[in-house]
């Protein structure tokens, strides 16, 4: 078991940085009220954000992570369980990872 | 009317643990997934621990593990991290009617172990009047144990399975956020917004490779522009 001091570093200052959200934001937002802007604008950051990730992700993959992509939103949109969901995206994927 | 006062016992505390239990189940993937991912990107079993224990942020690990080098950038990682977990400076306000009457470690230590799901469970026990806020300590430290053990797990997992890059397990940690997508739209006034992150960060990514520049720039400039949209919708006379 080892821990690389660069890679606790990472972990401490990603712990700080959600605690300064969990705590900070409730914290901070005692003192002082956020204004309508800014809930509007961070009301969108969850969605956003994952679109952010798995767009690029989708285009550099190429057409594994696509197929299986599609194979997730099929099985959700089906079934609106997120386990059984995950599943059939990494098994689409699998198919094309097979048949290459 | 007079209202109770705000309690935190340890039966609450109990009874979160406990009305937790049959939702445990279904967030055991992601832990799973975050610690087969772990185990792929180079880390320790006692590495992936300490991050599950000190981190407990799913879609953060997640996305930082997919952009883990050696040595980690640690800014990349941190920023990454802030952001994604932006949303979680809104859910605690919505708790204050129990977390301004409580002191200390009461407060600060059900905050560390607040994340989406025992949020929303703790939000719906105070709305139905309840009033021992010790409910979402005990919501919050079942997510927490399950989220360590799970990792644990996920690591020995990967470890015995010894995936390449590229394997389609690795495609789990995607699915995550598909799914997740699937479940926050909430309709037209989504379009915008995630048609400008997608175009932003696939610019981005395009023309700085290699950074992680592309998942900030996205989700700021899309959320931006809807909030101002949203903002200026309300604000018009009618």
């Amino acid at each position: 078991m080892t821990f690389d001091p660069w890679n606790i570093a990472a972990f401490v200052l990603m712990a700080l940085a959600t605690y300064a959200c969990r705590g900070g934001g409730y914290w901070l937002f005692r003192q002082i009220k956020p204004s309508p802007l800014i809930r509007a604008i961070m009301k969108y950051i969850p969605g956003t954000l994952f679109v952010s990730f798995v767009v690029p992700s989708l285009i550099q993959g190429g057409l594994q992570p696509m197929v299986g992509a599609a194979g997730t939103l099929a099985v959700m949109l089906a079934t609106r369980n997120m386990a059984l969901s995950i599943a059939g995206g990494v098994a689409a994927a699998w198919a094309v990872w097979l048949l290459k | 009317m007079t209202v109770e006062p705000v309690t935190f016992t340890a039966k609450g505390v109990r009874r979160g643990y406990i009305d937790c239990l049959p939702l445990l189940l279904a967030m055991a993937p992601f832990g799973l997934i975050c610690g087969v991912l772990s185990q792929g990107v180079g880390l320790s079993i006692g590495e992936t621990v300490l991050m599950a224990m000190i981190v407990f942020a799913g879609s953060a690990q997640l996305v930082c593990l997919n952009i883990w080098t050696h040595p980690p950038d640690l800014l990349a990682v941190t920023l990454a991290t802030f952001v994604i977990n932006l949303r979680m400076a809104l859910m605690g306000p919505v708790l204050s009617p129990w977390l301004d009457q409580l002191r200390g470690w009461r407060v600060w230590g059900s905050l560390f172990v607040m994340a989406d799901q025992n949020w929303a469970m703790s939000v719906s026990e105070m709305n139905k009047g309840g009033r021992d806020a010790g409910y979402l300590l005990g919501t919050g430290l079942a997510f927490w144990s399950m989220w360590v053990a799970t990792s644990a797990v996920g690591f020995v997992l990967g470890a015995a399975v010894k995936p390449t890059p590229g394997h389609p397990l690795f495609f789990a940690a995607l699915a995550v956020f598909v799914v997740m997508l699937a479940q926050m739209w909430r309709g037209r006034a989504d379009i915008l917004p995630w048609v400008i992150a997608a175009l932003v960060s696939s610019a981005v990514a395009w023309l700085l490779p290699g950074t992680f520049w592309f998942i900030v720039a996205g989700a700021i400039s899309g959320s931006v522009v809807a909030g101002v949209r949203d903002h200026m919708r309300d604000e018009k006379p009618t």
